[in-house]
């Protein structure tokens, strides 16, 4: 039993920042019906610019606290700059070219990010700064929650928050919501839809950073390709709860990261990736767009 | 030429990415030694940079509508010319001697170059036919697969276990591949008969690393990540060849499969199943209410597909004499997919002229030793941002009405 609760938990955090990123592959998804393959390097930089930072104000002897807040501030502004800059230099020129174009200057951004972080700074494993204290007061479940797992969990669940009331209750929510049902009628109702794209990759790209930022503390080392799989991973989260929907991929995340925990828990450690793509094909030979996702009527 | 207004601009450009690329090409810090470095003159490197570029795409973009806007005051009704190659394309008088000239080109093309030349090219050839196999599933029937390194993984394997278990030879493996890996096309059309456009994406994703990572953790199977050596090179009559003779040989095996999969997709492109395809990529139900079986055609769609990638595996693994799985990683699938999509989508002179840029490119890139992914990734924005429709388009055939004709037979 208590095994089954350690990776009870291990899983949900592992869920969570695959339903961080994964929101950002679904909202901009929603938006412009676009795989945007660089996220997961979005998501790199986010934890590279934390990295560096959290590092300098080190080094230079500032109080844990400053660190936290502004290591997770750049990472957050730096993230949002890429992710703004990606989507005018690879995607906004590609707006009606064919489907399948925008694609391949995604995995084009994408290689072009990993190389340029690669050269810029180094290809080794960078041991990342703890920024997450034990507590005390979690000393009695230390077994089966660490500080920074419980961190991750209450950050992730703000978030989310956060996102639902930006996305509920404000204009630029309501703009979004309009311009991911149909783009022409946002545009004649007086949209702003360009600006409408740029703040759907600004958010996507902060609440990566912050993905980035949390799982890099936590595991302890970061390198310029930890992008490609967490990507990889959170599209699959996104899909399996069907792309487009938000609390969709917050679904998607959490059931990844579960069955990804037992999987390796209970079976075996070899095979964690494969269980997480079984599982996706599973549900959607059954469930072809995704758990969360509408079913679209096709007409002719 | 370049107004006030625009150099005002291009500086506010160039300063946004000294202020994006600030942490990462500025700051170097190391947390076990505890030093900053700042390198500053990166940043001037960059201010210069965007500074110049965005400057010099303002210039060519003002000329592309100067030019644009002359051409329409001269002839209003003027239509773009057609391009030369779409001419040469249509025109057979044209095209089949400079098929013949490519041909013999192919043909001398080892005594031309060293074998360093001609086993890149051999590589090159090998993405061709990959680039068309796909260029089936992807380009002639839409159906967007991002695990295509699968099949590719399976042709090689199967040669590589058949021949450590067995001692079956290359040219036994050859077609045993092929049939295997399309029998695996079918395995994976099934279940995903019913997904449309991105979801068949990320299963055919999943599916690619699914058979990756058993082939890296079966290591009762596959021996694991170390791979597979020691696979023979393709025999000859049980003639004993040197390395370099292997090398041409393999060479010309490769320029006869490109011959033979450029004749069998073209011939199919016309066929009823390629129509068939081009009628399920433009809409799905109006193709099934014009009474195709979907499900035939998507299943042969994938294993044709499938059966190149095969073949292409049997020959990577003879080529090379060592397999490991990870040279079928997803990376692979995107370059072959960016064969595709690249050189124009369902054209076969495109995926041709594709496949020759993207595995030459990066050849000759060499040079720039550390800056070569770099500078790939780049082109393939690039490229994208100023020709989405690829490299050589298809062109769709169409019937013209002429008016001329029209008012005579009346």
């Amino acid at each position: 039993m208590e095994y089954f609760i350690e990776l009870l938990f291990s899983g949900l955090t592992r869920g969570a920042i695959y339903a961080l990123i994964a929101l950002g592959y679904t909202m901009v998804y929603g938006i412009i019906g676009l795989i945007n393959f660089a996220h997961g390097e979005i998501y790199m930089i986010g934890a590279f610019t934390a990295f560096i930072v959290s590092t300098v104000l080190s080094i230079l002897g500032f109080p844990l606290l400053a660190i936290i807040v502004l290591a997770g501030l750049a990472a957050a502004v730096w993230s949002s700059a890429y992710g703004y800059t990606v989507e005018k230099l690879a995607y906004k020129p590609l707006r009606h070219a064919p489907r399948l174009s925008p694609l391949i200057s995604a995995i084009g951004m994408s290689i072009f990010l990993q190389n340029y972080v690669l050269l810029a700074q180094t290809s080794d494993f960078q041991p990342f700064p703890e920024l997450i204290p034990e507590f005390d007061f979690m000393e009695p479940y230390i077994q089966y929650l660490g500080s920074s797992d419980m961190v991750i969990l209450v950050v992730t669940t703000v978030m989310m928050i956060g996102l639902t009331v930006l996305i509920k209750f404000t204009r630029i929510g309501k703009a979004m919501r309009a311009t991911s049902q149909d783009r022409k009628m946002a545009m004649l109702v007086g949209i702003n839809v360009d600006r409408v794209i740029s703040a759907t990759f600004i958010v996507g790209s902060a609440l990566a950073a912050v993905g980035g930022l949390l799982i890099a503390s936590h595991i302890g080392q970061i390198n310029f390709f930890i992008g490609f799989i967490a990507g990889i991973k959170a599209f699959t989260a996104a899909v399996l709860g069907g792309i487009g929907s938000i609390p969709g991929a917050v679904l998607g995340g959490v059931i990844l990261g579960l069955t990804e925990s037992f999987a390796t828990g209970y079976v075996s450690s070899d095979y964690e990736d494969v269980f997480a793509f079984s599982l996706l094909v599973l549900i959607l030979i059954f469930k072809p767009s995704g758990l969360l996702g509408k079913a679209e009527i096709q007409k002719v | 030429m370049i107004s006030f207004e625009e150099l005002k601009r291009s500086f506010l450009v160039s300063l946004w990415f000294v202020f994006l690329t600030f942490p990462i090409m500025v700051i170097k810090a190391n947390p076990i030694e505890k030093t900053i470095i700042w390198r500053w003159e990166n940043m001037f490197y960059v201010a210069i940079g965007s500074f110049v570029l965005s400057i010099l795409i303002r210039v060519v973009n003002q000329q592309k509508t100067r030019r644009l806007a002359r051409r329409t005051a001269l002839d209003p009704d003027a239509t773009p010319n057609e391009p030369l190659i779409q001419i040469i394309l249509r025109n057979p008088n044209y095209l089949y001697p400079l098929a013949g000239a490519l041909t013999l080109f192919a043909l001398v093309f080892p005594y031309l170059f060293d074998t360093y030349q001609t086993n890149i090219m051999t590589t090159a050839l090998m993405y061709v036919v990959l680039g068309l196999g796909l260029n089936i599933v992807v380009g002639m029937a839409g159906l967007l697969d991002l695990g295509f390194v699968a099949f590719y993984a399976v042709g090689a394997y199967s040669y590589a276990l058949l021949n450590a278990h067995f001692g079956i030879g290359f040219w036994m493996a050859l077609p045993i591949g092929a049939l295997l890996a399309a029998s695996f096309g079918i395995m994976l059309g099934f279940p995903v008969l019913r997904l449309r456009g991105d979801y068949l994406a990320i299963v055919t994703l999943g599916f690619g690393e699914i058979i990756r990572l058993v082939l890296e953790n079966w290591n009762d199977f596959s021996q694991g990540p170390s791979g597979i050596s020691n696979i023979p090179r393709p025999g000859l009559f049980g003639i004993e060849l040197s390395l370099e003779s292997a090398i041409l040989y393999i060479y010309y095996i490769m320029v006869a499969l490109v011959i033979i999969t450029i004749f069998v997709v073209n011939r199919l492109q016309d066929s009823r199943l390629g129509r068939a395809w081009i009628a399920l990529r433009e809409d799905e139900i109006a193709c099934q209410a014009m009474g195709i079986d979907k499900t035939k055609t998507k299943l042969t769609a994938f294993a044709l597909g499938a059966t190149w990638a095969g073949m292409m595996g049997v020959i990577f693994a003879a080529k090379t004499t060592f397999i490991n799985p990870a040279s079928f990683t997803f990376l692979e699938s995107a370059i072959i997919l960016s064969i595709v999509v690249l050189g124009g989508m369902g054209s076969i002179l495109g995926v041709i002229v594709g496949a020759l840029v993207l595995i030459l490119l990066p050849e000759y890139l060499r040079a720039l030793s550390d800056y070569r992914m770099l500078a790939f990734g780049a082109i393939l924005v690039i490229m994208m941002v100023f020709r989405p429709q690829g490299i050589i388009s298809t062109v769709r055939r169409t019937y013209k009405f002429k008016k001329q004709d029209a008012g005579n037979t009346q």
